[in-house]
Formats: C-alpha cells, structure tokens, sequence
C-alpha cells in the first residue's frame, strides 16, 4: 500500500508560463529603475545641466533643471514599468527597451553634469564610433546565425582582424591592411566551419577554440616580433574621418553621422544591403531555410553544407574587416587583446536586434551608447569610481540578454549541427 | 511515365534495409506500398528521391537507366515527394515555401519576383481543388492544409510520379476522404502515385495495386478488389496476425483519477484543453481518441505533472493534484508513458540501467541518501531485461543503441514493473514493430487486470478499438463524445473525430 | 523519426575490467579517452616548433623544447613547479567540466577564480591570531563562496531567464577584474603604504603550507609547491564521486544530456542549472584561493593567469571526467612550469605555450581532424553540447 503524497493547493495562483515570468522581471526592472532615478537623480539634484547639441558653446543649447529632468524620466519609467507589468509591449519590446536605456542616460548625464554643461554631439559621435565594431560584430553573427551556425568565435576573428590589419597595414598599406583583415577573419570563419560543420564539433566549443586560438597566436607574435619591431611592423596609422559634403552640414545628427570613418560608411551600406539580400533575393530565401528548416531545404535540393560555408565564410570576412577598425580606424597599432569583448557584445547586440541587420545596428548603438559614456564620464570626474564605468557596457549587455533574449526566435535550426542520414 | 525500381539492394551498418526490391508504376495508377514500421518502405522512398544512394539496383524511366545525386535530380526526373513529417519552414509563407529552390527572379541579384509565385501557387490550387492562401504562414495553418502545400510544391515542380509516405497520419477519417478524392484526382490527371501506408483499410480502399514490404523484401503483389486485411496483416508480418487484442470484460472498481473542468493552455498561449471532465476507474481502460493536435498532447503534460493547468481540478484517489510535480505524482503509483520517448522518455546518452532508474533514482533501493546504489540497479535492470523481453546484450548497452520497439519496451518495463495505481500511455505504439506492439498491448491488458486505471491517449483509432473499455473522443480542446468499447466503430468515432456531433 | 530500418543489432559489448567500469561507468573506449589527446598534443608539439622555425629560426627549437623538458621534470625543483602549477588548473578544469556534464558552458572561471579569491584573501589577512587549523579552511570557504556567487548569478540567470551562460559568464569576467582593481584600492584593503593595487599579506595562519620541506636535497625551502595541491586532488575525487556515485550527479548528467527526460523523471531542470553554476563557481573559487593563499600571499590584478580560460582546455581535453581533467592539468601545469624555464633559458618567450595550448585545444575539439591526420580508427563519436541561445 503506497501513500499519497499530496500536494495541496488548487488554482488560485497560477505560475505563469516564461514569457510572462521575463515580462514581469522586466516591468520590476523599470519599477526599480524609476525609483533609483528619482530618489538618487533627483533628489537632492541642485543646479542646472546645460546639454550643448551645436558645435560651439551657445549655438544648441537645452538648459533644464537637473531634478526637474530627473522627475520626469522616474515618471516616464514608472509608466512603462506599469505598461510592462500589465500588457505587454509584444513585439516592441526590444525597441522600447532600447530607447529607455537612451532616456535613463539623459537622467543620468543630467545628474552627473548638475552645474555644468556636457556636449552631446561629442558623445555620439563616439558613441557611433564605438558601436562600429560591435555591430560588425553583430552582423557577422547575424550572417552565420540565419544559416544556423552559432559564431562564438566573432571575438576572436575580430581580433585576428585587428592584428592582421595592423601589420599589413604598416608593411604595406592602409588599404591592403583592411582587405587582408578582412580575408585573415574569413580564414578563421572557415576554421570554425569545418569544424562545426565538417567535424560537427559542438558549435560553441569550436567557437571558444577560435577564440583562444586567436588569442594565443596573435599575443605570441605581438610579444615576440611586434614590440621589438614597432616601426616596421606595427604601426599603420589610421584612417581618419571622412567628410560627406551636403550630408554633413545638418544640424546636429550631420557631424554623427555623416563625419565619421570608411569604416561607419560601410557599416551603413552593410547593413542595407544585408537587409536587402536576406530579405528579398532568393539566395536570401534559400539561406534562411537552411537556417529555419535544414532537412526540408535538403529536400528541396539545396546544398546545406555549402550554403553554411558560404555563409559563415561571408560572416568571417565581415567581423575581419571590423576587426580592422580597431586598429586601422581608432588606435594605429595593435596591442594584445585589443578587442576586450566586444565580439561577445556584437552578440549580445545580435540577439537584442533579433537576428535583423538593421536591429543590430540599432542594438550595437545602444552598447556603443554605454561604452563613450564611460569615456566621457571619467573625464567628467562624476564621482562615481573609474572602474565602475568602465563596467557598464558589460553590464548593460547582461541587462539586455536577460531582459531580451527568448522573447526574441532564433533561427529554428540554430546551434544544431546537420546530420544527414 | 514508367517508372521502375529494379533489384534495389541497400545496407546499413548491421542491417540490409532493403533486399533486391522490385518495383512498377506508371502514370494514371495508384501503387499502394505496405509494410510495417521498419520494413523499409522511407528507405527505398529516400533511394527514389536521391536522398539516398543505393548499394545495388537501378531506377529506371521510360527505359532509361537514372542516376540521383540528389533531391534535385530526381526532381528534375519528375518524381515528387510528399514526405511524412512535412518539410515546409514554419515562418515562411506558402508561396516561399512553394518556390523553395526554384523561386523565379527578377534583376540582377536575384531578387524574387513574389507577385508571380502567389499567381502560380493560386493557378495550381485552383486547378486541383486545393483551396489555398499563398500569402498564409505556415506555421498558422492547420496541419490537415499544410499537407496541401506539400501536394502544390510537387505540382509545382512538374511531378510526374508523386509519392505520398503516410500522408493520413495525422487526419481525422473524413479528412482522409477529402484526401482521397485529391489523390484520385491527381490520378485521373495522369500521375503516377506511390502511396506509402501501413494502415490496412486505407491501402485497400485507394490503390490499383498493392506491394507488401517485409524486412526490406517485396513478399507480395496483391490485387486489393480481392484481398482481405489479415491477408495482407499475414504478409505484412509473415505470420497470422490477430487483429484483435485478446481482452476480457473490465470490471471497473473505484474512481482513480477525476479530472474535472481542466483548462491547459499550449506553447502559443491558445487554449488546448477546454473545460474537459472524465473519470478513470481501476482495472478500466479509457481510450482518448483524436487526431493529433486536438489538445491530447497539453492534456497528458497537465495530468502528469508537466506543464501546471490554467484552471480546473485533477484528483487521485480523492487527493488533489491538480499542481503536483512529476516526482510527487511518481511517488502516488503514477506510471507515465510519453508519446515521445527518445524526447521525453529516455536519456539516449545513459545506458539501459540508468534509464531503468530514471524517474526512481531518488528513493530506495536504487539510492541510500544520496549514494546511488549501480550494482543493484544493474541487477533490477537485468530482471527487467529478461522479464519484458528487451533485446539487448545488456544493461549497460547505450539506449540508443536499441530499436525503437525496444526502447519503448524498456520504458513500460520502467513503468509497469512498479506498484501502479494509475497508468497514463500517451501513443504508446508509435513507430514500433507489430512484434513489439502486441507485446505492450498485452502487458497494458494484464496491468488492467491487476487493478490499475487505464488511460491510453492515441491518434490510431485501431488501437483505441482494440484496448479501450470506454472511449472519450477528444476535438478541439474538448471531450465530444463517449462511447462504450463494445459498441464503439470507426466511421462513428471518425464522426466524432473531425468534429460533427451526432 | 519514427520509423528506422529493422531491429538494429547491438554490437556486443567488449570485456572490460571492473575497475574500469568503476571508473567511467559507461561505455569508454580508450581511443577517444586516451589517444586522441596523446596525438593531440603531440601534433600541437608538432607545429609549436614550425612556429619557433619560422620567428626564430631552425636552431631555436632544440634549445627550447629541451628547457621545456628540464623546466616541467628535470628534478625536484620543476616537479614541484610543475605540481604547483598544476593544482589550481585542476580546480578550474573541474568547475568548466562540471558545467559541460550538466550541458551549461561555464566560461566565467576566471572571473569566478577571482571573487574566490579575493575573498579568500580578505578572510585571510583578517582575524590575527586564530590557528591554522581553523583559519586556512576559513579562508578557502570564503573563497569557495565568493566562486560560488560569481557562478550563481549567471546559473540563475540561465534558469529563470534563458540568458545564455556563454554571454553573462564572459561579462562578469569583466566585471570582476575591474571590482577586483577597485576592491584592491579601499583603504582597509590596501597595503599600508602602497598607492597601487595590492592588498594586505595573507597570514601565516592562513598560507597554504609548503609539503616538500623535508626531501634530502640542498635548501629544499625554495620547493613551492603546498597543501593546496593535495586538496586539489581530493576535490577531484569528490567531483568523481558527485558525478558517477551519486543522486545528485545522475540529475546533473540528465540534465545536461537530456532535460525533457530529466524532466519527466522528476529532476528540477531550473534549480539544477542554478546548483550546478554554483558550484561549478565554487570549484573555481577555490582555485583562486589556491592562489592567493597559497602562491601569491596577497591579492593583485591578474593572479588568476589565465587559469581560468586554460580551464576550458583542460575540461575539453580531460572529456569532461575529473580523472581526465585532473591528468590534463598535469600536463598544462607542466607546460607552464617549463615554459617559464624554456623563456629564461631559450630566446623563445612564454607566448609559446599559449600557441601550443591553443592547438592542443583545437585538436582535441576535433578528434576526428586528429584521427583523419594520423589515420586513426575507432572510437566515438563527439557529442554534442549545444542547444542554441533559449533553455
């Protein structure tokens, strides 16, 4: 005779399936969020902050009372903490996330710059600097994920961009550089591939092996032949900002967007043309079947191994050439482990833009946003300690993928390797 | 168009999946190719698509000798297929789903031209009766629809010989009517089809001919105007098969599991189970018939523990469960049998032994405290082994190394060799070999007959027929009708099936 | 699938010893347990020294891969750098190893290792005049906590949101080194008298023990290696006994291989990711207490050396099996010890021995590229690990 155990309790409170569990973390996560703004931003906030959006002092400006601002951000947050906790922003919800995060930086910039003026135009045009790589990053995920291969590896092939950027770079010429980091990142994406696709290798562990392989081969070679030969090896200098005329002279958003490196040009046009080619061409079509629904692809005769190949191969040359921006279009030279994470945050940025090219742009200008804030604030002596700042944009990435991530669909094949029988 | 497969020989490591086939269609017939799981019939199918490669043999047509590379080659030779498991992407629409591989295009890149795609998807549609919206998403469709894209991609592609491989697994009887006048029409248009089943009344009812397949060996051609169904169950599996389980009369005691106005909701938030109320006495054994996708699936998941229920009160000998974990229900004698089991049932990684005590593990004798006890696991393995039959050198043999009857058979030794008060089978014959299947139908009987409550839930209205005492139809998230197994027959259940109340 | 050709034949199981089904209590096969990663690393040895060929010329390799050789076992001096070495690579490899079995990919060691062990440190120059009996086991409980939240969080995380470990784990690598830098600079922290990053001493009380004092040699006083080493052994043998012996271990390995099935037998899929982080960041907390109780005294940047991300070599090339794991920090500690001899004796620097660690990684990643190199047959399959970003 075996007893029942019971277990008491009928419907009254139900557990809410997932997504609505992650809703509501979100909504408290608002809640929270209006309550710091207030009573830390606001209260107690004397002095007005003066935001320069023009060129020179006087020609933009937006004075405000620091505490009124900051009233009004924990008031908006309320409301979408509300809105969250109750309905839902569905699909939206990404992009509500993202310009939240832009408002809670006024509050925050307002707070910090309390008797002072801060230049906003200068802050973005670092931000879109700083998003440049993360979302090179971000694309190149994009472009291997839609076929259903996870690249960890984008770290590492930004990195090895990097470095092949610089020393092509400085032996032979700024130009040559970015196309042989280019190429260097699409070597690597096919190492990743033949071992995910051809070794079928767990995805993420072939990933991470590029990752330390990178790593290692590029911090041997720096310490043994780079720092002693810096003139002949490592130093390409950089390729400065380009001017679109016409384009540039707009007022405020012309010198952010449109004053910036080759490197944020191309970035736009990737990104169109990316959209365009996944979303409207057949080889669009046939790569995101391959992704969606591998075996029914195969069954419709198209080659699923080539076309991950292709893609991934595609994907590597596109983070090789971010990769360059670090050191043909920001530092001129290449130092170990330059890259810091910024590929695992281009894949952050990826999943938040939900594996669309355009998302991830927008995505990558959000972290991009976190990391010239840290710049700006040390140099503003906020009073909050440096080390702290220099967190931020990684901790914002953990916000979002816990925020974000599963609300989102990956591509239905994602991470699996493709076994045919 | 003939076609013509000859001496088709394909071997697999340990296993000759096909031996020497012979075959012959031609435009305007119906060849109807029978066999039970695993007798080779997706194989030598694959082999005619190019998904495989044969060791031996050649297809042939219109005499001319035709060698596969791949799908696209047998595609261009005008064979189509329409697979079991339906190969459509769920977020993309019809027409891409249609033009998959083939899309026309526009320009220099290649940019699909979608305005003339939805014009030949609507163009074939209307010319066949298929009734479809090119711009739907798939993934929105009912799955008795999608099954026509499949139909609209191979005209799409020119087929002339289509072979359809189980195509009515997942309709309700009158679905399959609907099914069937398609078919025959395609037929009168001059196709040629191959209609791959192992479903006895269905074969007689639609074929001009019938093949029967028996481990990998072509065992018969039958003329299905004079044949019989246990003619064919006989040469299906090459001994005199009883169709019917060997049952006695239940003799229902007192209510085990009460189930009363249960509301479940599915992954999409819709509701799966509505309001649903039955009961399950010891030693009865309750069928809950209904095509796939009715809500059976979020029902099983609610009872055992799975997934929590909206609303609504589940009891067990009195004792509320409605929001019991599996562990609490396994701890009150429930046995569980999933309807996936190498997703749900078993850790393929693990050997047979460690799968024997996955859901028991926690509790004496397998544990001491925390110390797992492997020798007498091992050892209850064994006597397992031996005592239903699972065919396998022993218990420390991977588990995905056995044949799915097998795996199955390990899984109701799992849960039947147990104290069981109340026995929860969702599909507990899918995929496996008639061997196996009468095997499992006659421990669930015994098991019945020792007292415990029955509740199978399974979409082969043949099994529902041969096991249940009671039948509760199940149709869109609700209990429709409920039919005694005595006076209960198919075309009445399918009635019920597909929604029309008497 | 549903339907598969007719009854599958099993292939007979060979005769194994017992101790070896005691061992690894599944079916191994000892081409992929053991001669895969032999060839392995013989062949990243193999192109370590095209590498040296090609920055420093043909005559360097010799040089170097013989002061490799002296410095990892060339007497007791480098066997005791090399064990030393050794001991908190075991730890680290023990913790992504633990995470693999259970299916979650911990690539947050070292910054799990450095919580660990700066918690260990602040216990450790604390508390003047307590024994050492009570003090050192303090301290490394502290550093076993401070791990084991730096591997809760992300474990929770994973459990309650799906934001996949591989992500949050790297970010709060990030973010430890930096609380680290800053951790350093508090005043009741900090050094007297110093204006850089450095912490107070460790205690006596609270030093890991040296255990080769009393070896026949000349001055063995300056023989490194201490306790922790031991206690890095007996942990691994813990971890065995978690994962093969015991209820716990049979959840986590359901977890990871299947956890629909683990579901359905009753295992609680969230709370086993979240333990399995915690611990797992406790393994690696240890080994951040290894070091700075034991090797460096005090806390400073950069203590962690890079343990934590050979850690995932070590979990790959030890196949996730605390035996394998512990043999592989063996050798990676033997690596290290001797790549320190083979900078200051050869003219090729350290960086060496993170290329060849990097091979070994990548071969061992791809046994079958191994196997196809060296024509190799038998042995399994890899498994598989991932599931994508969603739990």
């Amino acid at each position: 005779m075996v007893g029942v155990t019971a277990v008491v309790g009928s419907i009254d409170t139900v557990r809410a399936p997932a997504e609505v569990r992650r809703a509501r973390i979100l909504g408290l996560v608002y809640i929270s969020l209006a309550l710091l703004v207030y009573f830390v931003f606001s209260v107690g906030t004397d002095g007005d902050v003066t935001f320069r959006f023009g060129e020179s002092p006087g020609d933009l400006d937006w004075t405000v009372s620091s505490s009124l601002l900051a009233t009004v951000v924990a008031v908006i947050f309320g409301f979408l903490g509300g809105i969250q906790l109750t309905r839902g922003f569905g699909s939206k919800t990404n992009i509500i996330l993202g310009l939240a995060m832009g408002v809670f930086a006024f509050a925050f910039l307002g707070w910090a710059g309390a008797g002072k003026s801060i230049g906003i135009v200068g802050i973005l045009v670092t931000t879109v600097a700083a998003a440049t790589p993360i979302a090179f990053g971000a694309l190149s995920g994009v472009m291997c994920e839609r076929v259903a291969v996870i690249n960890i590896g984008i770290e590492g092939m930004l990195l090895t961009g990097a470095f092949t950027g610089a020393v092509v770079g400085t032996v032979a010429s700024p130009f040559l550089g970015v196309i042989g980091a280019t190429l260097a990142g699409g070597v690597m994406a096919l190492g990743l591939a033949v071992l995910a696709i051809r070794y079928r290798v767990d995805q993420i562990i072939a990933g991470v092996v590029i990752n330390i392989f990178a790593l290692g081969i590029t911090s041997f070679v720096s310490s043994q032949v780079l720092v002693e030969n810096r003139a002949a090896l490592n130093s390409p200098g950089v390729l400065g900002p380009i001017r679109i005329p016409l384009l540039a002279d707009i007022p405020v958003v012309g010198r952010i967007l449109f004053q910036q490196n080759i490197f944020v040009y191309v970035l736009y046009t990737m990104v169109v043309v990316l959209s365009y080619l996944l979303f409207r061409t057949r080889w669009g079509l046939r790569s995101r079947s391959v992704g969606e629904h591998p075996k029914a692809a195969d069954t419709l005769g198209i080659n699923v191994f080539r076309t991950r190949y292709r893609n991934v191969f595609y994907g590597g040359l596109i983070a090789g050439f971010g990769g360059a921006y670090f050191t043909l279009g920001s530092v001129g030279a290449f130092n170990e482990n330059m890259t810091a994470g910024r590929g695992f945050i281009g894949l952050a940025a990826m999943i938040f833009g939900r594996w669309h090219p355009v998302g991830a742009l927008a995505a990558a200008l959000v972290f991009g946003f976190a990391d010239s804030l840290q710049i700006r604030l040390s140099i503003l002596d906020v009073g909050i300690p440096s080390e702290f700042l220099l967190m931020a944009p990684y901790l914002v990435t953990i916000i979002v993928v816990a925020g974000v991530v599963g609300a989102a669909r990956p591509p239905a094949a994602d991470g699996q390797p493709y076994v045919k029988e | 168009m003939k076609l013509e497969l000859r001496n088709v020989t394909k071997r697999f490591p340990g296993v000759i999946a096909n031996d020497s086939v012979d075959l012959k269609v031609e435009s305007g017939e119906i060849l109807g190719l029978l066999g039970e799981n695993g007798a080779g019939k997706t194989t030598l199918m694959n082999i005619l698509y190019g998904l495989y490669s044969a060791d031996e043999g050649e297809i042939i047509i219109n005499g001319a000798e035709m060698s596969f590379t791949g799908p696209g080659d047998a595609i261009d030779a005008g064979i189509g297929m329409v697979h079991q498991h339906f190969m459509l992407v769920p977020v993309f629409t019809v027409a891409e789903n249609v033009v998959l591989g083939i899309e026309p295009t526009v320009g220099p890149v290649g940019t699909i031209d979608l305005g003339e795609a939805r014009r030949e998807v609507e163009e074939i549609s209307n010319k066949y009766g298929l009734d479809i919206n090119p711009d739907a998403t798939v993934e929105d469709l009912a799955v008795g629809i999608q099954q026509r894209i499949e139909i609209i991609k191979v005209l799409f592609r020119d087929a002339e010989i289509i072979v359809f491989d189980e195509p009515t697994a997942v309709l309700t009887p009158q679905e399959v009517e609907e099914f069937f006048k398609i078919v025959n029409g395609l037929k009168e248009a001059g196709k040629g089809i191959i209609f791959i089943t192992h479903k006895l009344g269905e074969v007689l009812a639609i074929s001009n001919r019938i093949a029967v397949l028996r481990r990998g060996k072509i065992v018969g051609e039958v003329d299905p105007k004079t044949a019989s169904k246990e003619q064919l169950a006989e040469l299906m599996v090459g001994r005199p098969v009883d169709l019917m389980v060997d049952k006695g009369a239940a003799e229902p005691g007192d209510v085990v599991l009460s189930v009363t106005d249960l509301v479940v909701r599915d992954e999409r938030q819709h509701t799966a189970v509505d309001h649903v109320s039955f009961e399950v006495r010891a030693g009865e054994i309750v069928g809950i018939a209904g095509v796939q996708g009715n809500g059976q699936t979020e029902l099983v998941e609610a009872l055992t523990g799975l997934e929590p229920p909206l609303a609504g009160h589940v009891e067990l000998n009195g004792i509320d469960v409605t929001l019991a974990t599996p562990r609490a229900l396994h701890r009150s004698s429930v046995a569980h049998v999933p309807e996936d089991r190498q997703r749900s049932g078993l850790v393929l990684e693990f050997d047979v032994a460690e799968n024997i005590v996955l859901d028991s593990y926690y509790a004496e004798p397998y544990s001491h405290g925390i110390r797992m006890d492997w020798d007498y696991a091992h050892e209850h393995a064994d006597e397992l082994i031996d005592q239903y039959d699972i065919r396998t050198p022993s218990s420390r043999v991977k588990a995905s190394n056995l044949s799915g009857g097998n795996q199955q058979k390990l899984i109701v030794a799992r849960e039947f060799a147990r104290d069981t008060k109340l026995i929860i089978a969702s599909q507990p014959t899918r995929g496996i070999d008639v061997g196996s299947i009468e095997y499992i139908h006659n421990r669930i009987v015994e098991e019945r007959d020792e007292g415990a409550a029955v509740l199978i839930v399974s979409s082969e209205l043949d099994e529902i027929l041969a096991l249940a005492d009671r039948i509760l139809v199940m149709y869109r998230g609700q209990i429709v009708a409920e039919v005694s197994g005595e006076d209960a027959t198919a075309s009445q259940l399918g009635l019920y099936m597909a929604g029309s109340v008497a | 699938m549903t339907e598969e050709t007719t009854t599958k034949e099993t292939p007979p199981p060979s005769k194994r010893p017992r101790w070896l089904e005691v061992i690894a209590p599944r079916q191994v096969d000892w081409v992929t347990l053991l001669v895969i990663p032999i060839l392995a690393v013989l062949s990243a040895l193999i192109v370590g020294a095209a590498v040296i060929v090609f920055t420093d010329g043909f005559g360097a390799v010799l040089p170097a891969y013989s002061a490799l050789l002296r410095g990892a076992f060339g007497g007791w001096q480098s066997i005791s750098e090399t064990l030393l070495a050794s001991a908190p690579l075991i730890l680290a490899g023990l913790a992504v190893a633990l995470g693999f079995q259970a299916g979650l990919f911990n690539i947050g060691a070292e910054g799990q290792m450095t919580i660990g062990g700066l918690t260990a440190v602040m216990v450790g120059f604390s508390f003047d005049g307590l024994p050492l009996l009570v003090h050192l086991p303090l301290a490394v409980i502290a550093g076993l906590l401070g791990g084991a939240l730096w591997g809760f969080i992300p474990g929770l995380l994973r459990a309650k949101t799906g934001a996949h470990e591989v992500i949050t784990t790297i970010m709060l690598n990030f973010i430890a080194f930096r609380t680290l830098d800053y951790v350093l600079k508090l005043p009741f922290i900090q050094k007297e008298g110093r204006f850089d990053p450095v912490s107070k001493d460790v205690l006596d009380s609270a030093t890991y023990p040296s255990i080769l004092q009393w070896l026949p040699i000349e001055n063995p006083g300056r023989l490194r290696l201490h306790l922790g080493f031991f206690v890095a052994l007996a942990v691994a043998w813990f971890v065995y006994w978690l994962l093969y012996r015991s209820t716990i271990g049979f959840e986590f390995r359901a977890v990871g291989a299947n956890p629909s099935a683990a579901k359905y037998g009753g295992m609680g899929v969230a709370s086993t990711i979240i333990f399995v982080m915690a611990v797992s960041g406790a393994l690696a907390g240890m080994a951040g207490a290894n070091e700075t109780l034991g090797v460096v005294g005090r806390g400073v940047p950069g203590f962690t050396a890079q343990i934590g991300f050979d850690a995932i070599a070590l979990a790959l090339l030890g196949r996730s099996h605390p035996g394998g794991v512990v043999l592989a920090s063996i050798l990676f500690g033997a690596l290290r010890a001797g790549g320190r001899t083979m900078q200051a004796q050869s003219d090729v620097g350290i960086d060496l021995i993170v290329v060849v660690q990097a091979l070994i990684i990548v071969f061992v990643a791809a046994p079958e590229l191994v196997r196809a190199i060296f024509r190799v047959r038998g042995g399994k399959k890899q498994g598989q690990v991932t599931r994508g970003w969603s739990a």
